[in-house]
């Protein structure tokens, strides 16, 4: 609302803002650091001084810090910049093309280490490694069923990780249990690492009794209040505001642990995906946000999704702590997101993380990429590179894995995979009644009528309805709470 | 006869029309999802007709202890408390802390609460309210304060499609105690994206509990309910009721006081016509109910809502029971709103107590005019009321 907030302050007369230090300045952040690291055009308060003509809100906190233009200066000094150097060049600016942010990697293609710096212990992480590597196998194994699933009708619609198992794992197993995910639909990488169980992913899939959220949602859209993992909203790039309100309540508690939310790069163009960076920067909200950069929006290429340097200049902008990552490497997006996340509790304050990947799926069970892109690009992307056999080949390089264990680990997994499904898809729908329940806290009236002429309904007209494969039958129309 | 009576007449005979055509399709089987409530009794053969009281009622224990309280007061009481009692609950949205709110609602919580709980945002009704209710899924009880709900069209996404819906979405698991608050409707001199009526856009909404507080008493206990209930609640307040002077009990000034949610409450006791309303427009029935009884001797029976969502029928039913005719008033568009639902509803559950056709006053189905005669033909006054009343009851 550009112009409506000023038009309303107009309304009411303006009380003088001088209230230089109404609180103890207990963190200083962003513009405290500004001004304390250019001595000679910080403007010196004389001692008593009562008017302050123009203040800075510190990320807040509460404190509020003078800013004054000093004469003759060599710099602006005004509360929207702070320190700018006067210039008698002109010239527009904007990202040089021939030198975009660069990206980190920690292992090349071949699982060769190139950053010697990495600080990470693999010897003491191999069982970590190997779990990871389960996960992302584990992954790719269960999109395959699911989506083959989807297409002899079976499951009404499905979503592949197939190319980004490295950014969700690789991330997963840098953070904390008490840390909460706010996921966008193609991280269930995160959820198999955390511990989401086969029987749960297919419950959710099947709409199922024992899914938690009772058939209300489409399939992939899983959530676990046990694994902290938020459920997965439809609308785009809304959990992204929710992200920082959540490490903002994180941060409020006390507790030592972020939010952390995934989204594409096409999310990116929402609003909320500004208002969210926004609000996390200037609320001091410990706020992880992931980014899959995968190429494609559907099918929008990201070269008509924006002109920039990527999603990562934008956190520049709004003055947040941002790393480019190359997603193929689950070990760089592992250690960068360790590295965010001690930053954001530490430091109370959001990070952002791109990580570039390529989908080498459809986007869901929806769409045919091969209409918008060719078959070879997909094929060929899908030889050069993948985070699932750069890992092997790591693992390899230190003989933790071979072909044979590779096959024993599939075959398994898959015969895992396939008897949650079977039973999952016998299993006994939700009851009817919980076509009512969870409106509300507690079902209103209105509720509680509607219900009760549902039940006179089926007592009157049962044999007309076949609710068999409700959990309950027939018997299950009232509200048990 | 004035503009508004012609347009909100011309409007209401059209539109009563289609509402003929919908009724006549009620064919044979009922979906679950449209049945019917309450069970119908055969109507009294004589109007009960009780004692009356023609001012408004008002239990009070003595009128010593009642105090008179702005709207803007007993708001700021109500934040004040909620803050006090849970350290869970804060405030947030544009202005609130240092500049006290928009309209100084929020005046003195800063200094009392802090940084932390009363929280200046950035100009993004999208982001403040995402972050809100993010930090409601994590477990907090924020209030977001609109500077009106006109602006909060840009989060609209946000109060719907996230809060409302992921506590049933999630099984149930995930609750969002969140409140969103800010003035609405008819406001003066500000035209037509400052002035617009959200109560039905919001009352449609399953998973939203939305309230419209019209007295001082009514916006204490109201908000106060509407930050302890662990659902999303919209409240609905009126900029112009902000100054405001209401008397306010003993009850009610004390800190435990609240209103329970579905509720109306009869503002003026009646026995001949019932005029349902809510917000500012009450005030504007009690009076024309005073000229009804002055000019004509007619007993007019104020509701004032209250609670929209849900929303108490049986008070509605009860009355017309009594009155044998019913006016809805509201200050919003004709078409798909409160009164249409009050409407639709007195033909569902009070047809056969009705002596005449229900009607409905609403505001003209026009952008709202800036200029000051123009804006005035577009909503109800208390003038209108009077005469659509008289006219009703043949007087």
């Amino acid at each position: 609302m550009s112009f409506a907030a000023p038009f309303r302050r107009s309304l009411i007369p303006r009380t003088t803002r001088t209230i230089a230090s109404r609180y103890p300045c207990s963190k200083r952040r962003c513009f405290a650091s500004v001004t304390s690291s250019n001595p000679p055009e910080a403007p010196r308060e004389p001692e008593g001084t009562r008017e302050v003509p123009m203040t800075v809100g510190d990320g807040g906190s509460g404190t509020v810090r003078p800013v004054r233009q000093r004469h003759g200066s060599d710099r602006l000094v005004f509360p929207g910049a702070v320190n700018s150097r006067f210039t008698n060049r002109l010239r527009f600016r904007m990202s040089d093309p021939n030198e975009a942010i660069e990206t980190y990697r920690v292992m090349d293609t071949e699982g060769q280490i190139v950053d010697e710096t990495h600080g990470l212990d693999f010897e003491a992480l191999k069982e970590e490694t190997l779990k990871m590597y389960n996960s992302m196998v584990t992954i790719s194994v269960m999109d395959q069923i699911m989506y083959d699933s989807q297409r002899q009708g079976r499951i009404s619609f499905y979503i592949v990780n197939a190319g980004e198992e490295g950014i969700a794992v690789g991330s997963a197993a840098a953070l904390s249990d008490k840390d909460v995910i706010y996921a966008q639909y193609r991280e269930a990488g995160v959820l198999m690492h955390r511990g989401f169980t086969f029987e749960e992913f297919m419950s959710q899939c099947f709409s199922n009794k024992k899914d938690p959220g009772q058939g209300r949602n489409m399939p992939i859209h899983y959530g676990s209040r046990r694994l902290n993992f938020h459920p997965i909203s439809s609308p785009l790039a809304t959990q992204l505001p929710h992200a920082a309100g959540a490490g903002y309540a994180l941060k409020l508690e006390g507790t030592p642990a972020c939010a952390v939310t995934y989204f594409g790069e096409g999310a990116a163009s929402e609003g909320d995906f500004h208002a969210a960076l926004n609000i996390a920067a200037t609320r001091g909200c410990p706020t992880v946000f992931i980014c899959r950069n995968n190429g494609y929006a559907i099918s929008t290429p990201t070269l008509e999704q924006y002109k920039g340097d990527g999603i990562a200049s934008r956190g520049v902008g709004y003055g947040i702590d941002t790393i480019r990552v190359d997603g193929n490497d689950a070990w760089a997006v592992y250690k960068v997101t360790k590295e965010a996340r001690e930053i954001a509790i530490a430091e109370k304050k959001p990070v952002l993380i791109e990580a570039m990947s390529y989908r080498v799926s459809h986007h869901s069970t929806s769409d045919d990429s091969f209409a918008y892109r060719a078959r070879v690009e997909v094929e060929d992307w899908k030889r050069r590179d993948n985070p699932i056999t750069r890992m092997r080949k790591f693992m390899e390089l230190r003989n933790w894995w071979d072909q044979e264990k590779d096959t024993q680990l599939r075959t398994h997994v898959r015969k895992d995979i396939l008897k949650a499904f079977n039973a999952a898809e016998r299993e006994k729908k939700p009851a009817i009644s919980k076509l009512w329940e969870d409106v509300y806290d507690k079902p209103t009236k209105d509720q509680w009528a509607q219900m009760a002429e549902m039940k006179d309904i089926l007592d009157r007209y049962g044999e007309e309805y076949d609710l068999d494969m409700y959990d309950g039958g027939k018997g299950e129309v009232v509200i048990k709470k | 006869m004035s503009a508004t009576l012609t347009t909100t007449r011309l409007l209401s005979r059209s539109l009563r029309e289609a509402l003929c055509h919908g009724g006549s399709q009620n064919t044979g089987r009922r979906s679950i999802a449209s049945l019917t409530r309450a069970p119908r009794t055969t109507r009294p053969l004589t109007n009960a007709i009780s004692k009356f009281n023609t001012s408004q009622t008002r239990m009070l224990a003595s009128a010593a202890d009642v105090k008179e309280y702005t709207v803007r007061d007993a708001l700021n009481e109500a934040l004040a408390e909620e803050l006090e009692a849970d350290s869970k609950v804060f405030i947030l949205g544009e202005e609130v802390a240092l500049y006290n709110g928009a309209y100084k609602v929020t005046k003195g919580l800063l200094d009392r609460f802090g940084p932390d709980r009363v929280i200046d945002t950035p100009i993004t009704e999208s982001g403040f309210a995402g972050l809100a209710v993010g930090a409601a899924l994590a477990g907090l009880k924020p209030i977001t304060e609109f500077m009106t709900w006109n602006f909060a069209m840009q989060a609209i996404d946000q109060i719907i499609n996230s809060a409302a819906k992921t506590h049933y979405m999630s099984g149930g698991i995930q609750p969002c105690n969140i409140t969103f608050r800010g003035p609405n409707g008819f406001a003066a001199g500000v035209a037509a994206q400052h002035s617009q009526d959200y109560t039905a856009w919001y009352g449609s909404i399953p998973g939203l509990k939305v309230v419209s507080p019209w007295s001082s008493e009514d916006a204490k206990g109201l908000l106060k309910a509407a930050i302890r209930d662990p659902n999303p609640v919209v409240v609905l307040e009126n900029e112009l009721l902000y100054g405001q002077s209401f008397p306010m009990s003993a009850a009610a000034q004390k800190d435990d006081f609240v209103i329970p949610f579905g509720k109306a409450k009869i503002e003026r006791v009646g026995k001949d016509i019932t005029l349902v309303s809510l917000s500012r427009c009450v005030g504007q029935c009690l009076t024309a109910a005073e000229k009804l009884k002055s000019e004509y001797g007619v007993e007019a029976e104020v509701i004032n809502l209250r609670s929209i969502k849900p929303m108490d029928v049986e008070a509605i039913v009860k009355s017309v029971k009594k009155t044998g005719n019913l006016i809805a008033v509201e200050s919003g568009f004709p078409s798909f709103g409160v009164s249409s639902e009050i409407l639709a509803l007195s033909m569902e559950y009070m047809f056969d107590y009705l002596d005449s056709p229900a009607q409905r006053i609403t505001g003209a189905e026009v952008p709202t005019p800036y200029a000051q005669g123009l804006e005035a033909m577009s909503f109800p006054d208390e003038d209108l009321i009077f005469r659509k009343a008289a006219q009703l009851l043949r007087v």
